[in-house]
């Protein structure tokens, strides 16, 4: 039982992390892109790793990698939006794409 | 229960070149931060199936380490970029 269990987790694990890479690949924009790429991979990420802690032997190890999960889920949206900022103010961002650009009057535009 | 562990490999070896793609082509350095950090999370998928696999715990300080070597790549290349420009 322990085994369906932790495959399940673990294929769906990969299909998300097969999303954000198919996300990153096709999308436009920076930005887009970003979205495809911290989302779904951290909670494929999550789902691989409970997947793994299920399996273990020890408890000792499950902990850990329940840890691992856990740190990714509060790093990610943290680099997420560091990339995000360091895009919008070096100007790496401003394809055509963007329609509505609210943060124009609150911080520096790009130069 | 070894197929599963194939088809996880695979799927996980195909991510990762896809997000190769991104990273070759990628126009501007965040475009490129973002698949590194994409590239790593998936290594550190790889490294909890291979955990999972052997259902040991000796992967786990590479789990940890990869996971925050990967954030604290991004956040100083993220810094870095800020300040210099794309």
């Amino acid at each position: 039982m322990r085994d369906v269990l932790s495959a399940v987790l673990m294929l769906t694990g990969v299909a998300l992390a097969l999303v954000a890479a198919l996300g990153l690949v096709r999308f436009p924009d920076v930005f887009s892109r970003m979205h495809a790429a911290t989302k779904p991979s951290t909670l494929g990420l999550l789902l691989i790793t409970v997947g793994a802690a299920v399996r273990m032997r020890e408890g000792g190890d499950a902990v850990a990698l329940l840890l691992v999960a856990a740190f990714q889920f509060v790093t990610g949206p943290v680099a997420a939006h560091m990339i995000g900022r360091a895009a919008y103010r070096s100007g790496a961002g401003a394809q055509a794409g963007l329609v509505v650009d609210e943060l124009a009057d609150v911080s520096a535009p790009p130069a | 229960m070894t197929a599963v562990f194939a088809v996880c490999f695979a799927g996980l070896a195909v991510a990762a070149l896809l997000v190769l793609v991104r990273l070759l082509l990628g126009p501007s350095v965040p475009d490129r931060i973002v698949s590194l950090d994409t590239l790593l999370q998936v290594v550190v998928a790889g490294v909890a199936i291979a955990a999972a696999r052997t259902r040991s715990g000796e992967f786990l300080a590479v789990l940890l380490a990869v996971s925050l070597l990967g954030f604290l790549g991004t956040v100083v290349v993220a810094r870095f970029v800020e300040r210099r420009g794309a």
